[in-house]
């Protein structure tokens, strides 16, 4: 049987076939036939295709990929060591290289450890253009100035004047708070709540900003406490 | 002896950095001090111009880094102040023309001749800032009371305290008083509250700076005015006298009664 000339992996974001040498109309032939036989396993499938040190124009190529998308399969990529073969995939938009990246790293999110009471202490003004990120708390002695950004897993503390960005609970840590002398944070996050400081009125008093019921609030610390 | 190095910088432009150079140069000078200007803005000079010897320019600080001249070549002598220099920069080159170290040789090689070396840093936080703040001794950095000065002055402090350069020092120019009183403009307090250094001097607006740097003679070499008297308390403040800020409020009534004197309306 044909089929043994084609060599077929699973790779992260579809099917990787590698074609053996031989004529290219045989080989072809005998991919859509194996395709034909298994259409259920490569239904909507993405095909990376290895053809080795063959050269293809693009007639080629393109007459490929119009059979395979009549199979409901989408040719990705091209692999080749080819020149020729490279330049015609790129040509006609394919790839020519096996997406290695492991699939789409998601932002790191902090994760928050919210027990586990792990805490970074900064004595220190923090300035504009500055950036404290840390998976537990955040604890500073002094004030953060606006254009500096601070996030944190878990609660952000500001023994002092708070104007700088903040995020409290930035691993989704809804629990979390964010405490300050003086909080007139340009922005003020918790989990996934944005919130601005509205415009000050009086005199200023620590204040506690927390999520309750999906809102971000702001409550004098005594009256919290 | 060996000079003091001195780097002015402000992270936002126009807030004054050249002119708040001249002037304490200038003032510097006049109380028996020698001093030189470096002006480190390569590709935009102006400090020449401000010091009115924008013509007398035959070498510049390019120049000397790259050989063509030897350092003495570069430094032109004041108009007015003998003890008073000036290093240009170069108008035709950009910032990557002079290295951090080649400022650090370059000061290195003026110190012995003088009491204070001032730089002009120019305006952001590239690499013609890194150029000008690299031999400084220490630095002063200059705000206006504006939000958005001050929120560069912030930056810029943190990239100097970074650098381990220690606290750099405040001036705060064009303050208003009568637009702080009407809450019109940040005050003195709040800019300091927020930037947490030392304040050097205060700096009252006035139009008779912009006249001066337009003339090219300092201001402050005018006794009678409150801006020029502030660059010369600033001056006598880095010789470590203890001077108390000028009461503006004082000035400003001074003034107005100078104009209804005259029925002027301004």
């Amino acid at each position: 049987m044909q089929a043994k000339e084609i060599e077929i992996k699973g790779i992260k974001n579809g099917i990787l076939i590698e074609i053996k040498d031989g004529d290219w109309k045989d080989q072809e032939e005998a991919l859509l036939d194996h395709i034909d036989q298994n259409q259920g396993f490569f239904k909507g499938a993405k095909l990376v295709l290895d053809v080795g040190s063959r050269a293809l124009n693009s007639p080629f190529l393109s007459a490929l990929r119009n059979s395979l998308s009549d199979r409901d399969i989408k040719l990705k990529a091209i692999l080749s060591t080819s020149l020729v073969t490279e330049r015609a995939s790129q040509d006609l938009g394919l790839e020519i290289k096996m997406d290695e990246s492991s699939p789409e790293p998601e932002k790191s999110p902090i994760n928050s450890i919210l027990d586990g009471e792990e805490a970074v202490f900064l004595r220190r003004t923090l300035r504009s253009g500055q950036k404290v990120e840390y998976h537990g708390h955040i604890v500073v002695l002094g004030d953060v100035n606006p254009g500096a950004d601070l996030a944190a897993g878990g609660n952000i503390i500001v023994w002092g004047r708070l104007r700088g960005v903040v995020h409290a609970g930035a691993g989704g840590e809804t629990e979390a708070v964010v405490c300050a002398l003086d909080l007139s944070p340009t922005q003020l996050r918790i989990a996934d709540k944005i919130s601005v400081s509205p415009p000050r009125k009086g005199k200023t008093r620590p204040e506690i900003a927390r999520l309750e019921n999906g809102q971000v609030i702001a409550q004098d610390w005594f009256e919290y406490h | 002896m060996s000079a003091r190095v001195i780097t002015i910088t402000s992270g936002k432009g126009g807030v004054g950095k050249t002119t708040a150079t001249a002037n304490i140069g200038a003032a510097l000078a006049s109380l028996g001090q020698r001093v030189a200007c470096i002006d480190a803005d390569i590709g935009l000079r102006n400090l020449d111009v401000v010091m009115g010897l924008e013509n007398r320019i035959v070498y510049d600080l390019v120049d000397a880094v790259e050989g063509r001249c030897r350092l003495k070549q570069a430094m032109i002598k004041d108009k007015h102040i003998p003890n008073l220099f000036l290093i240009p920069s170069a108008q035709t080159r950009d910032k990557t023309a002079v290295s951090p170290s080649d400022m650090i040789r370059l000061c290195n090689e003026l110190r012995p001749d003088l009491d204070w070396i001032i730089i002009d840093s120019p305006a952001g936080i590239e690499r013609g800032f890194k150029n000008a703040i690299a031999p400084a001794d220490q630095i002063i950095v200059i705000t206006n009371p504006e939000i958005s000065a001050v929120r560069d002055a912030d930056r810029i402090i943190g990239i100097v305290e970074a650098e381990e350069k220690g606290s750099p020092q405040l001036i705060l120019n064009r303050l208003n008083p009568e637009m702080v009183k009407q809450n019109n403009m940040l005050s003195a307090d709040d800019v300091v509250d927020l930037l947490a250094i030392h304040l050097l001097g205060i700096v009252p607006e006035d139009k008779a700076v912009l006249i001066s740097t337009n003339q090219g003679t300092p201001i402050a070499m005018e006794d009678k005015n409150l801006a020029g008297k502030a660059y010369q308390n600033i001056a006598r403040r880095l010789l470590g006298e203890e001077i108390p800020l000028l009461d503006l409020d004082k000035g400003i009534g001074f003034f107005n009664r100078i104009s209804s004197v005259f029925g002027s309306g301004d």
